[in-house]
């Protein structure tokens, strides 16, 4: 019941502020609201007792992410943000998306409510000390079974990071 | 959104990326502008692309209240325009006047009149150096250096009873007789100043942030340095060896031995050292001048009413903070025609936005600092 | 309705403990703060030859209480041009997410609100690192140009320092194994030796990012008060700047405390395998009576009745902290059956004593620098960080990692681990010199370069 009753308010709470996120005029109060979906989120992990994913969550998207973000968003000259048209020729692609995405989330729902013995998923609350640590284990499964897109992953990320460096050498 | 012209779309970006520049008003109520000097300074980021000095906050019209007064009555007011060197610009005042009326002040006089100078030029270095040291972020030296200046102020009160705006001299020479233990005052702060002031030396001088935050640093080059009129400190750190104790002697300095403290590069360390071996040099011309006070009288025969005979004058000193002139003219009168001041912050504060162009804000700061100004001086 | 009462009921139930502790920190962390303020200026006093407050109490020892009255009934201030909800939204996120890093912290074995969470000290960092926003956002919403380039500078400042911050981190949990605080401490009581002295280099890089990161002297650009007024700060006041207070020194001790926690041993004592330093375990009470002998000697000195009362008051208190440290310790002298019985007292007193000392000396050491160093410029703040911290700490995770590699070949344990972390670390140094060296000829003066780079 409180695990529902968390989860619940989490999940409120994160859609809530998605979508303050795209309604705002003003980028810092957008941002704000990105943040507080991104914490609803990691409270989510929280709850699923996914400690490493929370943290990761929180140091990454929020401490990491939004900071820069919220940093590019401080030089912006928000008079001219503001009285700009809000919702800009994406409006419409934006729509269709996302009612693809809606239509999506309602098949699965639907689909599962059918089968018999399921019906929408419910959490049960684990144990804490039933599950292995958390951390030990994202990092055993990261660098056993999924090395190889995790390296991938890095070489990705590698080639941003040198991109990056490279067009900012050539403005300079 | 289609309405858009092009040239508004590009205007908007320009905007949007913060490309504009930032113009920001530091002071006259800004903690490090030392008094209400008003800075409006020109930003790219946290560069400075363009600085106007804009004063006159502190305009008390010293100038003119001259020409209401008579000789003696202004003499006070000296004091109010750089308040932390009162007793040097009483001197300079005293002396000008002195040379208008073609008398000269007893050798005693002279010699009293010289130590006190001296220590009020260590008084207002030490208060530049703490407050300097401050802006620049270390918060210590401030009370190091004001627990020295007290020692100081507690001599000046002793001879005069008056500790910041001293009125300590008077035209002809001096009221008050040098009080009995003025010489072993003197002499003990001269000694325990010596290795007060390797204290601080310690705490800055080697330092690696103080280095950083002052070398290269507002660098103002010897051509330029004179051709903005700067002197004192702000002269010699740029290489140029110009003091008016030595150049054109006046008081007692003619009968001590100093060194001029030059720098090389003309940057804010290279200002920095020079007003700290300053301060060893007073320390030394005190220590001499203590040695052998010439006895006599302390008044030369002047007039309890003074009535210089027509003419003009112009005599300056070497204040701390640079050449301190005033030009007199005199119709024959009880008062002045004209006083015109020369004030060395004034004309120092001319090279701030030479020096802060293409500086960080933080090192605008560290600019204010190094030229020393009192606004008192500035606007009189 | 029923449904709400059991659901809270359900939570209360299940989470009363942390709940209750978290109330306590909340409740006393303020007057901790305030004390702390009150030692800063004492000390701050001391070093610049003057006594500090000495009005209000003895020794100015209530001053912080009068300092927290008088911020709480003082005007508050919003400008007109703020942006009213971030405004007030900025000081309660900072001062939160302070408070809520402190749930992750362990002072002794047993005294943690949040108990045995497996990402510990990854908690505590990531959490308080969400302070950043109350700053920036703070300094946005006042609509001024010194809050707005104070909050741009802490954020830039933060971000750099944080990545040194975190390798640091990472350089001494490869000793620990583990992200757990307690069992990160266990794992220094197992090897006998700190952390810290493993590896010296990532505790020197933790020392001063921790202090760049809680913008503290000499990198206390975001709030130069003699550049920028009061940074981010400048248009708060009252009680909102109070928060702000609040959340810069919580954030002081939860630094404190990670470093402690890491490198310094957490609340293990000195040593704490060599037994013949056992007699380190009465230091405390020593200690506490000392300071406690010190304030009965005060009590004649002191002007006013109440004010001797007030002194003989703060004796007794560190007479009875001294009893309570002393107990453990001394039990076991006359009933030796007893031993078992204290000695989870005995690590969680001595421990919480420990622990609190060298979260004090920490402390200690961060208002030493800021009363004796100048204050960095950004861009040299900027440079010392990326093209010095930087590579220095990654340097020395992969250094370090090798060293525990070849430790573990040799079969070395605690104080042998030494023969090959302490080479690693000066080698790690004298790479990142090396690059430093490098960097600073290829690229002369980048100062009066262009502006660009000055937020890096």
């Amino acid at each position: 019941m409180l695990d529902q009753v968390i989860f619940y308010l989490f999940s409120a709470v994160a859609v809530a502020g998605a979508i303050l996120t795209v309604t705002r005029r003003n980028v810092v109060h957008s941002a704000i609201f990105l943040i507080t979906a991104l914490l609803a989120t990691a409270g989510i992990f929280l709850q699923l007792r996914a400690e490493f994913l929370f943290i990761v969550q929180i140091i990454l998207y929020v401490g990491g992410i939004m900071v820069l973000f919220v940093f590019v968003i401080m030089l912006v000259n928000l008079d001219v943000a503001v009285r700009q048209l809000r919702f800009a020729r994406q409006k419409w692609v934006a729509l269709l998306i996302s009612l693809a995405l809606a239509a999506q989330v309602g098949l699965m729902l639907w689909s599962t409510g059918k089968m018999p013995g399921q019906g929408v998923p419910v959490l049960s609350a684990v144990p804490a000390d039933k599950l292995p640590p958390n951390s030990e284990e994202v990092a055993k499964s990261l660098f056993s079974s999924y090395l190889l897109p995790f390296e991938i992953a890095s070489v990705l990320l590698l080639v941003a990071m040198i991109g990056a460096v490279v067009m900012a050498k050539r403005r300079a | 959104m289609a309405t858009d012209t092009t040239k508004d779309a590009r205007e908007k970006q320009k905007t949007l990326l913060g490309a504009d520049e930032l113009v920001l008003n530091m002071g006259p109520q800004h903690p490090s502008t030392h008094g209400v000097l008003r800075v409006k300074l020109k930003l790219d980021g946290e560069r400075v692309i363009g600085s106007e000095c804009m004063i006159g906050y502190l305009h008390r019209g010293v100038e003119k209240i001259a020409e209401h007064r008579t000789y003696q009555q202004f003499a006070p007011y000296v004091d109010r325009m750089d308040y932390v060197a009162a007793v040097s610009n009483g001197l300079g005042y005293c002396e000008a006047i002195e040379k208008l009326l073609m008398v000269e002040a007893p050798p005693r006089a002279k010699v009293i009149r010289t130590i006190l100078t001296e220590l009020q030029r260590i008084a207002s270095h030490l208060l530049w150096l703490g407050t300097h040291a401050l802006d620049i972020g270390a918060l210590t030296p401030l009370f190091y250096c004001f627990r020295e200046r007290e020692e100081i102020l507690k001599i000046f009160e002793k001879y005069c009873g008056a500790r910041l705006t001293t009125h300590a001299f008077r035209i002809g020479g001096l009221q008050y007789e040098a009080y009995d233990t003025l010489e072993k005052d003197v002499e003990r702060f001269c000694k325990a100043f010596e290795s007060r002031i390797t204290d601080y030396e310690e705490l800055l001088t080697q330092n690696r942030i103080w280095l950083g935050r002052t070398k290269g640093v507002g660098i103002l080059k010897a051509a330029e340095a004179i051709a903005l009129g700067a002197t004192g400190p702000v002269l010699r750190a740029s290489g140029v060896k110009w003091d008016i104790r030595k150049a054109m002697p006046y008081a007692a300095y003619d009968q001590y031995k100093f060194e001029i403290p030059v720098g090389t590069t003309g940057d804010t360390y290279d200002r920095y050292l020079v007003r700290m071996e300053e301060m060893r040099q007073s320390r030394l011309i005190c220590l001499q001048a203590i040695e052998n006070i010439p006895s006599g009288p302390i008044m030369a025969k002047v007039g309890k009413v003074l009535k210089p005979p027509p003419g003009e004058v112009y005599h300056a000193i070497e204040a701390p903070k640079g050449e301190l002139g005033y030009y007199v003219i005199s119709d024959g009168t009880v008062q002045p025609y004209r006083v015109r001041i020369r004030p060395p912050s004034f004309v120092n504060l001319q090279a701030f936005d030479k020096m802060a162009r293409g500086h960080l804000v933080a090192d605008v700061v560290a600019i204010i600092g190094t030229l020393d100004i009192v606004l008192g001086e500035v606007d009189r | 309705m029923q449904a709400v009462t059991q659901v809270t009921t359900e939570f209360v139930k299940q989470y009363w403990a942390p709940l209750l502790c978290g109330f306590a920190i909340v409740a006393i962390l303020p007057l901790i703060v305030g004390y702390v303020v009150l030692v800063e200026r004492k000390i701050m006093a001391d070093m610049q030859a003057r006594l500090g407050p000495m009005r209000v109490g003895p020794h100015g020892l209530l001053q912080p209480i009068a300092d927290a009255v008088k911020l709480l009934i003082k005007e508050d201030i919003i400008p007109e041009d703020a942006d009213k909800l971030v405004f007030w939204l900025a000081p309660v996120l900072s001062v939160g997410a302070a408070l809520l890093a402190m749930a992750g912290l362990a002072i002794g074995p047993a005294f943690q609100i949040a108990k045995d969470i497996n990402i510990g000290i990854l908690f505590v960092v990531g959490v308080s690192a969400l302070g950043i926003f109350g700053i920036v956002l703070g300094g946005w919403a006042s609509n001024s140009h010194y809050s707005l380039i104070g909050a741009l500078r802490s954020s830039a400042q933060l971000v750099s320092y944080e990545t040194a911050a975190g390798m640091a981190l990472v350089s001494g949990l490869l000793f620990a194994g583990t992200l757990n605080v307690t069992s990160i401490v266990q794992a220094q009581y197992d090897q006998g030796i700190w952390f810290g002295l493993l590896a010296p280099v990532a505790f020197f890089t933790y020392l001063v990012a921790s202090i760049a990161e809680t913008n503290r002297a000499p990198f206390d650009l975001p709030e130069a008060e003699s550049e920028l007024v009061a940074g981010y700060m400048t248009e708060f006041s009252g009680f909102r700047w109070s928060l702000y207070f609040l959340a810069e020194y919580t954030n002081m001790i939860v630094v404190a405390s990670v470093a402690t926690t890491l490198f310094l041993g957490g609340w293990l004592r000195p040593f704490p395998r060599t037994h013949w330093l056992d007699f380190l375990d009465f230091l405390p009470m020593v200690l506490m009576t000392g300071i406690g002998i010190y304030g009965l000697l005060r009590v004649p000195k002191q002007p006013a009745r109440v004010q001797q009362l007030f002194m003989l008051a703060v004796a007794g208190m560190c007479f009875a902290a001294a009893f309570v440290l002393a107990a453990p310790v001394l039990i076991p002298f006359f009933k030796s059956s007893l031993i078992a019985a204290v000695k989870p007292y005995h690590d969680g007193i001595l421990g919480g004593f420990w622990f609190i000392f060298k979260v004090s000396l920490y402390i200690y050491f961060f208002m030493w620098l800021r009363f004796t160093l100048p204050r960095y410029r950004f861009d040299q703040l900027m440079r010392l960080g990326w093209h010095f911290l930087i590579p220095l700490s990654i340097i020395n995770v992969l250094v370090i990692g090798v060293a525990m590699i070849l430790g573990s070949h040799f079969h070395l344990e605690g104080w042998q681990l030494l023969l090959t972390t302490i080479p690693a670390s000066v080698l790690a140094l004298i790479i990142a010199l090396f690059i430093l060296n490098a960097e600073q000829k290829s690229e002369p003066q980048r100062a009066s370069g262009d502006a660009s780079d000055t937020y890096a």
